[in-house]
């Protein structure tokens, strides 16, 4: 009941799945679209599932007073304004928007740009021509940053040109060999998966 | 509210690039906030782009009937919505650790849907349309309408494929020419790290632009207007 039961229903939602990709009948069709509907009702439970235990976790800071407990009100704060707003009147709603525009918005890029400041510090570290993969990588990564920019062209014409040719030619065919790997091995573990070879996601426990 | 929301963003951004200098209190505030308004914000998106409209309004629209004097709009099929729902709330058992087990029956037929939508989807999209992409050129040679710098191309389009996936290849030993060949995939693989680097470094850098952009014209250009219109 425990573990059999989720085996045998992921086995059946899995060889179903493939077989309504290789069938146009309507029925095929319709039990496709209703099941992929089915992750769209079920994802939502799951994310109040994770908010559920974030809430708990920051009691539990409040309660025990760790350090930095006082931030975790800030959280709450955060949480239940977009949620009050949000959920009642719906995310198109006026002071959603603002709050969406000018906190989330903002922060998002900032902390994103913020990698800005890392990554070149981390750059300066490990860019370092200590072999010929190392100055192959180093090369490429100018040439493309300097592709970017019209300072690049300035400096030397072909600069746009090369780093395009660079990311048509030997970019892509390290990008297909990757993803070309990577799908097999995906497709290898879904097997595993439907099969119930590999069975990590039941977690630990009977 | 416009100036407000300027003002409020300027002062998130710039609390979050005082973290550059060090760990603080106003990069705390700016982070925690952070975490709440993005957990707050999917919550709002999932519940209407996902839960209402795929559950709520086809369960509502088929249970209406037992309520006297609406009519009946939607057939029984809409009930089928029951068992997403069911499915879904099994998930709440993982707040009691006796019953933390019942969070295999959703997260079953999530992984199930997923590995079985994955099969064909990376066999169409990715094994057979990268393949054709590698070797189609191959036909324009045939043909004889490629150019000479274009056949070149085909064929170290070619050779980098090849020799990518033979790095990757673990069942035989990395010896003799398989060893030659991977290492020429390493090269490849390098040049391809290479362009994602610089790619990334030139996306965060232009996203450091817009914010300075934003700190510079929206924020600072505000307060010039408003000491303009004064003085």
């Amino acid at each position: 009941m425990k573990r059999q039961v989720p085996l045998v229903l992921c086995f059946l939602f899995g060889v179903a799945t493939i077989l309504t990709r290789f069938s146009p009948h309507p029925y095929s069709q319709f039990f496709y679209e209703e099941v992929n509907s089915w992750v769209l009702i079920i994802t939502p439970f799951a994310l109040v599932l994770a908010t559920v235990t974030l809430i708990r976790a920051h009691v539990t800071r409040i309660r025990r007073r760790t350090e930095y407990w006082q931030y975790s009100f800030i959280v709450f704060a955060g949480l239940i304004t977009m949620v009050a707003i949000g959920v009642p009147f719906g995310p198109q709603y006026p002071a959603f928007e603002w709050l969406f525009n000018n906190i989330q918005v903002p922060m998002d890029a900032t902390m994103f740009s913020l990698l800005a400041f890392f990554i070149a510090s981390a750059a300066y570290r490990a860019f370092r021509a200590r072999s010929f993969e190392a100055t192959l990588l180093l090369v490429t990564a100018i040439i493309v940053m300097l592709g970017n920019v019209p300072v690049g062209d300035l400096i030397w014409s072909e600069t746009s040109s090369m780093k395009q040719w660079i990311l048509n030619n030997p970019n892509l065919s390290a990008r297909r060999g990757i993803i070309l790997g990577v799908s097999l091995g995906v497709i290898s573990q879904s097997i595993r998966i439907i099969l119930g070879i590999e069975r990590s996601y039941l977690g630990g426990g009977d | 509210m416009e100036i407000f929301g300027i003002w409020l963003a300027a002062f998130l951004t710039l609390c979050i690039y005082s973290f550059l200098y060090r760990d603080n209190p106003f990069y705390r505030f700016a982070e925690y906030l952070f975490i709440g308004i993005s957990v707050g914000y999917y919550i709002v998106i999932y519940i209407h782009q996902g839960f209402i409209p795929f559950a709520w309004e086809p369960f509502w629209a088929a249970v209406k009937p037992f309520w006297p004097g609406i009519p009946r709009e939607a057939g029984w099929i809409g009930l089928i919505k029951l068992i997403p729902i069911a499915l879904g709330l099994l998930f709440f058992g993982g707040l009691s650790p006796r019953h933390t087990w019942l969070i295999r029956y959703p997260s079953a037929v999530l992984v199930g849907f997923g590995s079985g939508i994955s099969i064909p989807l990376m066999l169409r999209t990715f094994i057979f349309e990268q393949t054709r992409g590698t070797v189609e050129p191959f036909a324009a040679i045939n043909a004889g309408t490629l150019s000479p710098w274009g056949i070149l191309e085909a064929i170290l389009m070619l050779i980098g494929v090849a020799c990518t996936l033979t790095y990757f290849f673990f069942s035989v030993e990395h010896r003799g020419p398989v060893k030659w060949l991977s290492k020429v995939g390493i090269a490849f693989l390098m040049i391809g790290f290479g362009a994602a680097f610089g790619n990334t470094v030139m996306g965060r850098v232009a996203l450091l632009i817009q914010r300075i952009d934003f700190l510079l014209n929206d924020w600072i250009g505000m307060i010039m207007d408003w000491l303009g219109s004064i003085f």
